[in-house]
């Protein structure tokens, strides 16, 4: 692989943000004013779609885990990893959206709500993840326990959400069927869900985006570990 | 005649060598104690225990004990291994390691169960409440297996990381938040005596938790421990 960037990357890029800026228009002139909340409503599109992204990213390195512990091949400890960091970020994206939306549409700016934990739980995991990596020097060991445990924390994740669901849970389920004691819950119109698919397929393709750069990243880091232990000989 | 198996001999030699190793020293059970015996008189004075708050809280005073203590377990059983090179005598006998794992899963188990076995009855001379319980028991014994389970796996990579006391909290605690959220509500229902059909989610979230992670250690112990 030459380290220059590949000309489908710089494709990627382009399309990447023409649909991102895209989103953020339709978001904003296409999409109908929702009747009760008003503006606020508008940060949904975006909450829900960098949820979306954080979970594939989550997934990727679960995947990705698994693979390793398999092959113990080197290029699949950088996938996770890029995973796993995406995932962070986007999460963290996600909770300070609903965040924004729930002090208008809840009246506070969190609440002990099975989702709300549960992301939040998922994201000390994995912090705790890039932690564990920042304690081992050894960088076969750090892989294998980096696999280890990406998939330990992903199995985890659904027994916490459902652990934590059976309190009360008050968060909109606007996708699929609607809790009727969830607060601030809403129908979307015809043109919300155009909205709404084209913000998840702008994700996608800035998931796919930034992942790329990511693992280019993780390689080119690799590049330069090698050239420096080759000089230090 | 023999009808053990080499992995339950094998296993079954771990867990003794621990329990006698244990029984010699006696340094990590009393650690344990000491520290839960603390645990509770800090949430006596931080929590003001008066007889109405104390009958809703008691099931996680016991949880938050038996985890912080297990924590305290967990990292000594493997840091004993690390420190004087006796995890690699483990790892080149001519064993399964699987059975390695189960070994120091029992003896933790064993462990974190003693401990309980002592701090319930403290607890209950302490409060006057009486919390001598099948179904508590039951608990007991569901929760202190998926702790261990996960946390003798993590504990075996945490000792292998230069932060090692620090992290393993920090990556067991989130990981093992289903099962002690199970374990409080399903311990605080049998002493509440509510009817087994509000404690049978919980006592199902248990043991999927319990299946789930033993079936996940047996599989990647061996990525953990190979050199």
């Amino acid at each position: 692989m030459s380290d220059s960037k590949s000309r489908w990357l710089i494709l990627l890029d382009i399309v990447t943000i023409v649909l991102f800026f895209g989103a953020v228009g339709m978001v904003f002139f296409y999409a109908p004013l929702e009747a009760s909340m008003g503006i606020v409503q508008k940060v949904f599109y975006f909450h829900t779609a960098s949820f979306w992204t954080g979970m594939l990213g989550f997934v990727f390195s679960m995947v990705a885990g698994i693979i390793y512990l398999r092959t113990h091949d080197h290029k699949w400890d950088i996938v996770g990893l890029a995973g796993i960091e995406i995932g962070l970020v986007f999460c963290l994206i996600g909770v300070i959206t609903g965040s924004i939306w729930a002090y208008p549409a809840w009246n506070t700016w969190w609440t002990w709500d099975p989702r709300l934990t549960t992301v939040t739980i998922m994201e000390l995991a994995y912090f705790a993840y890039l932690m564990l990596r920042a304690g081992i020097e050894d960088p076969e060991r750090r892989a294998r326990f980096g696999a280890v445990y990406a998939i330990v924390a992903f199995i985890s994740v659904p027994l916490t959400f459902f652990s934590i669901r059976m309190f009360n849970t008050i968060h909109p389920v606007v996708i699929g069927s609607s809790d009727p004691g969830a607060a601030g819950t809403f129908a979307m119109t015809s043109k919300m869900t155009t909205v709404f698919m084209f913000a998840l397929l702008a994700y996608t393709f800035l998931f796919a985006d930034l992942f790329w750069h990511r693992i280019r990243l993780g390689r080119l880091a690799d590049k330069v570990e090698q050239k420096k232990l080759k000089l230090s000989e | 005649m023999n009808t053990v198996t080499p992995f339950i001999r094998a296993m079954n030699a771990i867990i003794w060598k621990d329990l006698a190793a244990e029984w010699r020293s006696r340094e990590m059970v009393s650690a344990m104690l000491v520290f839960a015996l603390l645990d509770i008189f800090i949430f006596n004075f931080a929590l003001e225990l008066n007889p109405q708050v104390r009958a809703s809280l008691t099931s996680g005073i016991l949880w938050v004990t038996l985890a912080f203590a297990g924590t305290l377990g967990l990292n000594r059983s493997m840091a004993v291994e690390k420190d004087r090179g006796c995890l690699d005598g483990l790892l080149l006998a001519p064993v399964d390691r699987t059975a390695i794992y189960f070994g120091k899963t029992i003896g933790n188990l064993v462990f974190m169960l003693l401990v309980a076995a002592i701090i319930v009855p403290i607890y209950s001379v302490l409060y006057n409440v009486n919390l001598f319980n099948l179904g508590l028991i039951a608990i007991i014994i569901l929760g202190a297996w998926g702790y261990v389970s996960v946390g003798t796996l993590l504990a075996s990579m945490t000792v292998q990381a230069r932060t090692r006391d620090v992290l393993l909290p920090v990556l067991l605690f989130p990981v093992a938040i289903p099962l002690l959220v199970a374990a409080v509500k399903a311990s605080g229902g049998f002493l509440d005596g509510s009817a087994i059909s509000d404690i049978a989610p919980w006592l199902n979230i248990l043991v999927v938790y319990d299946v789930v992670f033993t079936a996940v250690a047996f599989m990647v112990f061996d990525y953990v421990v190979e050199e």
